[in-house]
């Protein structure tokens, strides 16, 4: 059987237990920032959560990815589709609306649509027939491509997600040679949109989290205790963690719920208060690792479907590492963005770990006829 | 078999992953080097947040010093006060509606509570804060009940200021009031006081302010971030003490004896203002330092009123001047006694020598005249009956110069040293001083200064110590006011050491017969204090003596009391009781007019007091 030869020989173990030590600290981080609270058992979700995203991870290994380019189009259309059922089914959690009801679980199809949007480009990607000098007229395709769910998801409204997706696309096509006319154009095109964004499409309260966040940056504490106050506890919460940590479920600032969010969005806070420096330099590094390796495989893939996928998976991980990390630290504005597999959450552990499970595919698949 | 797509050509992207790879590294180094500058640069600052995040601190405020009085009848204490706290970070919507409505707040102060919380900057909001202070009954039993349902409030007790004989030795004992930015920056250390806090603004209550404020102690609490106490837990990150606590002020006994106080307010009760001090003649001990009227030592501590103020500076009678020690004035004939002294001891004239009286006398073209035809009187008679005549004729053999040496051995125009509030040095004019202020030099500034007018100024304090000298043989002591001061571990400390300015440096025997004319002044039928001698009682000796009040030209129609004002001083000062002199005292009477009409029989009333219907002073 082709399929246990592959396994056999070919599982990338350095991503899976990059992968699985990333999932566990995850859980054990959990466990201690709910230790005092009422959700005590959300490690215990969280753990079947896990298992099931393991499992779906480990069926997307087992189909060889170029199946995946060939319904590249089915899952897109799947993905935006779902997109548009959560105006129709959906429930509305703090003013936007983000959630399917599936059974007993809650799905969020924007999670999802990071995926289809990868697959889509990469399907793309692979049938074009373009190897270099490209100019801006070559963008319009994946920019509609990007445009349709990124509008979807702005709708909803979820910025953050819908920033991703940008990121995801921009990141993908930084692989292909666009010429330098193309991107000083773009740029261009950027400084102009940029204001006409703030004045007419931010809502106040995400304005709210950017002045917020400016103010702290140029020491006018004007208001601690709303935005800017979540971005002061989360330094306080790091900074008092020093080198070594207050030690496993020790942490005064995730006890007494001074961390807004904790096992969301802030889940780095608790980790860098418990663990310290040093935890924190671990966990990092293992981020590091996981899009290095990430680059590694798109390097070493067979073919162009390979590649995107490997290089979008990589960014997806990357961008929301970094924009949740830099949020956390004080160095972005609080935007609302997991970190990838350290974060409770049922919808972004799976849509990541399908993720990860094509970045497996393609690792496996790089050495086959 | 499907057939899957064809590989397409990868060499466009190639020459890309490296630069992404290094863009990745840099991106995550960005964010190790900023998380190693949080937590390893800024760790104490994080570090002192999160301890004070998760620590409520309940402030224990020392309990000040309690004063008293030599017999240790309490003269300053304190009394419990019931203060509002609150921890603004803590607030929850509806708190300020309802604290208003447990307390009965009006609704400007309602509407002045939400300001005050809404305006305040964030870093004082995890600092509890003063809202209320000394809150009624009512309001307490209000608020106490629902203290659970409030995590932002504390309901502190502070110990308050009280004085239980309230306007009596105002002066003496002074009073408090809230710190100013001035005081704060003057505090060595800058923990001692905070905003709110008290300090002795005058009297003993700021020249012992060190020695009665103690040292203030708190309790913390843990609590979370809705500032729900949390009771034995207590994180092992946490590095700061729970408790700390407070060091009472030490206690301060003084040498002052409130009942002589209260004799003497009994006994100025015809008089709308004056002064009196009396002195113990072996240590220099005050037993009494009496000025009327006095301020509200409460009414001080919570800050006047501008138009309070003016009314106070305003008054005639001077409530905020310390007339015993901060006000001079002619000393009158109570200064004879120093002419008197100056002439004997330089032997300058015969004291059995007697010349006329005639009621007046004339030098050059002036007239000076006398309080009444003496007839024929010596150095004895005219102390005893204070003869004008025959003192101007004594100044002109004395001269200026000797009186003005002696006044100054007994201690007028220089500071007596008592060291609580701010004291005058009284005026002694020399003839270098007339020389330089009028010209030249005539003799009838001397002739006026023999007689305690003129340019001569003196305090009631200074009068009441040369006093004591002359009772005790011509030691002139420094006054003093503190018996002992008493630590909070009960030990004592600057226990009284009477403290000796000089001798005098005059013979015994010129004192001895200047104490029988003083006795004589009350006990003779002629003496000018005979009418108010305590008869079958307490003997007393004094000098009378009746100051000019000047300086009051064109004010005569200001209002109907006017008058009054124009009126001489009436002064007394000597010492009792005769046969074994225990105390010297001089009281005066403003605008009281002669003083053995007016100053001598509150002298001679209060001496009967003290030592006619004291038990204890009979014992010793």
């Amino acid at each position: 059987m082709a399929l246990g030869r592959t396994i056999r020989d070919d599982f990338d173990w350095p991503l899976f237990i990059a992968v699985s030590t990333i999932a566990l600290f995850g859980v054990l981080n959990l466990y201690s920032a709910t230790d005092s609270g009422t959700t005590s058992d959300a490690y215990v979700q969280q753990l079947y959560w896990l298992v099931l995203a393991f499992g779906v991870a480990g069926l997307t290994v087992a189909i060889d990815y170029r199946h995946f380019e060939r319904y590249g189009g089915v899952i897109y259309g799947g993905c935006v589709l779902a997109l548009v059922l959560v105006f129709v089914l959906g429930r509305s959690v703090r003013g936007s609306t983000r959630w399917i009801a599936l059974g007993g679980f809650s799905l969020q199809p924007s999670e999802l649509m990071k995926i289809g949007l990868i697959i889509a480009l990469a399907k793309y990607l692979h049938h074009d027939t373009k190897t270099g000098g490209r100019t801006l007229a070559d963008l319009i395709i994946p920019g509609l491509i990007l445009a349709l769910p990124m509008g979807l998801v702005l709708l909803q409204p979820d910025l953050g997600t819908a920033m991703m997706l940008a990121f995801i696309f921009a990141s993908i096509m930084m692989l292909t040679q666009l010429k330098m006319r193309s991107v000083v154009t773009l740029l261009a095109t950027f400084v102009v949109a940029a204001p006409v964004t703030w004045f007419y499409l931010l809502k106040d309260y995400q304005k709210e989290r950017v002045t917020a966040f400016w103010d702290r940056l140029d020491g006018t504490h004007t208001d601690l205790l709303d935005s800017g106050w979540h971005t002061q506890q989360s330094l306080v919460a790091i900074g008092s963690g020093g080198l070594t940590g207050k030690g496993f479920t020790q942490g005064t600032q995730t006890r007494f719920r001074f961390l807004p969010d904790q096992h969301t969005d802030f889940p780095f806070p608790v980790w860098a208060e418990e663990h310290g420096f040093l935890g924190a330099v671990l966990l990092i590094s293992l981020y590091l690792f996981l899009v290095l390796w990430a680059l590694r495989i798109a390097s070493q893939a067979k073919d162009r479907f390979g590649a995107v996928v490997a290089v979008g998976v990589g960014a997806m991980i990357f961008w929301q590492t970094v924009v949740n990390l830099g949020m956390v630290s004080g160095l972005l504005p609080v935007v609302g963005m997991t970190l990838p597999l350290f974060s409770y959450g049922g919808s972004s552990l799976l849509s990541t770990m399908l993720g990860l499970g094509l970045l497996m595919n393609v690792s496996m698949r790089r050495f086959s006829h | 078999m499907i057939t899957l797509s064809q590989r397409r050509e990868v060499g466009e992207f190639r020459k890309r992953y490296r630069w992404m790879a290094l863009f990745v590294v840099l991106v995550f180094g960005g964010i190790i080097v900023r998380v190693a500058q949080v937590q390893l640069f800024q760790r104490d600052r994080w570090s002192g947040i999160a301890q004070q995040n998760i620590t409520k601190t309940l402030e224990l405020p020392a309990t000040r010093g309690v004063i008293r009085d030599i017999e240790g009848r309490v003269v300053a204490s304190n009394r419990p006060s019931y203060d509002v706290y609150a921890t603004p970070r803590l607030f929850q919507e509806g708190d300020v509606a309802r604290i208003a409505s447990l307390m009965e707040l009006s609704a400007e102060e309602e509407a002045a509570l939400q300001t005050r919380m809404d305006d305040l900057p964030l870093n004082r909001r995890t600092h509890q804060l003063e809202l209320y202070s000394d809150i009624d009954r009512e309001q307490l039993a209000g608020l106490e009940t629902h203290l659970a349902e409030l995590p932002a409030l504390d309901i502190i007790t502070v110990p308050l200021r009280d004085y239980p004989y309230a306007t009596l030795g105002a002066h003496l004992i002074g009073y408090l009031n809230e710190v100013n930015a001035d005081d704060l920056e003057r505090a060595a250390d800058p923990s001692t006081y905070r905003a709110g806090d008290r300090i002795g603004r005058s009297g003993l209550e700021k020249r012992y302010e060190p020695l009665l404020m103690g040292s203030r102690g708190f309790r913390r609490v843990v609590v979370d971030a809705r500032g729900r106490a949390l009771s034995g837990t207590q994180p092992d990150s946490l590095e700061v003490a729970m408790l700390k606590k407070p060091v009472p002020g030490h206690g301060i006994q003084l040498t002052i004896d409130m009942r002589l106080m209260e004799a003497f307010d009994r006994a100025f009760r015809q008089h709308p203002s004056g002064a009196a001090v009396v002195v113990d003649i072996h240590t220099g001990a005050v037993r009494a330092l009496y000025s009327k009227p006095v301020y509200d030592p409460n009414e001080m501590s919570s800050g006047l009123s501008t138009k309070r103020y003016a009314e106070l500076t305003s008054d005639p009678f001077r409530p905020l001047i310390d007339k015993t020690m901060y006000e001079t004035y002619f000393p009158g004939s109570t200064f004879k006694v120093v002419t008197a002294l100056a002439a004997l001891q330089d032997a300058v004239v015969d004291p059995s020598q007697r010349i006329e009286c005639l009621g007046s006398l004339k030098i050059g073209r002036q007239k000076f005249r006398c309080n009444k035809r003496h007839e024929w009187v010596d150095l004895y008679d005219s102390i005893v009956q204070s003869c004008n005549v025959y003192f101007w004729e004594l100044a002109e053999e004395v001269g200026i110069e000797r009186i003005t040496r002696y006044a100054r051995a007994f201690g007028f125009g220089e500071h007596s040293g008592i060291g609580v509030n701010s004291e005058a040095k009284g005026f002694l004019a020399t003839r270098a001083w007339y020389t330089e202020h009028y010209g030249a030099f005539r003799i009838g500034y001397t002739l006026n200064t023999a007689i305690g007018q003129g340019n001569t100024r003196v305090t009631v304090l200074q009068l009441a110590m040369a006093n004591a000298a002359i009772a005790n043989g011509g030691t002139l002591y420094e006054p003093q006011v503190v018996q002992n001061v008493t630590a909070p571990d009960g030990s004592l400390s600057d226990t009284f050491q009477p403290r000796v300015k000089r001798e005098v440096g005059v013979s015994p025997e010129h004192l001895d017969m200047m104490r029988h004319a003083l006795v004589d002044v009350v006990e003779q039928e002629s003496g000018t204090a005979y009418a108010a001698r305590n008869k079958d009682g307490v003997q007393v000796a004094g000098k009378t003596g009746t100051a000019q009040v000047v300086g009051r030209k064109g004010r005569s129609e200001e209002s109907s009391s006017a008058w009054y004002l124009d009126r001489s001083h009436g002064w007394f000062a000597g010492f009792a009781p005769v046969d074994d002199p225990q105390v010297a005292f001089a009281v005066l009477v403003e605008h009281g007019g002669s003083g053995g009409a007016s100053a001598a029989p509150i002298a001679t009333s209060v001496m009967q007091q003290y030592f006619g219907e004291q038990p204890s002073a009979e014992a010793e």
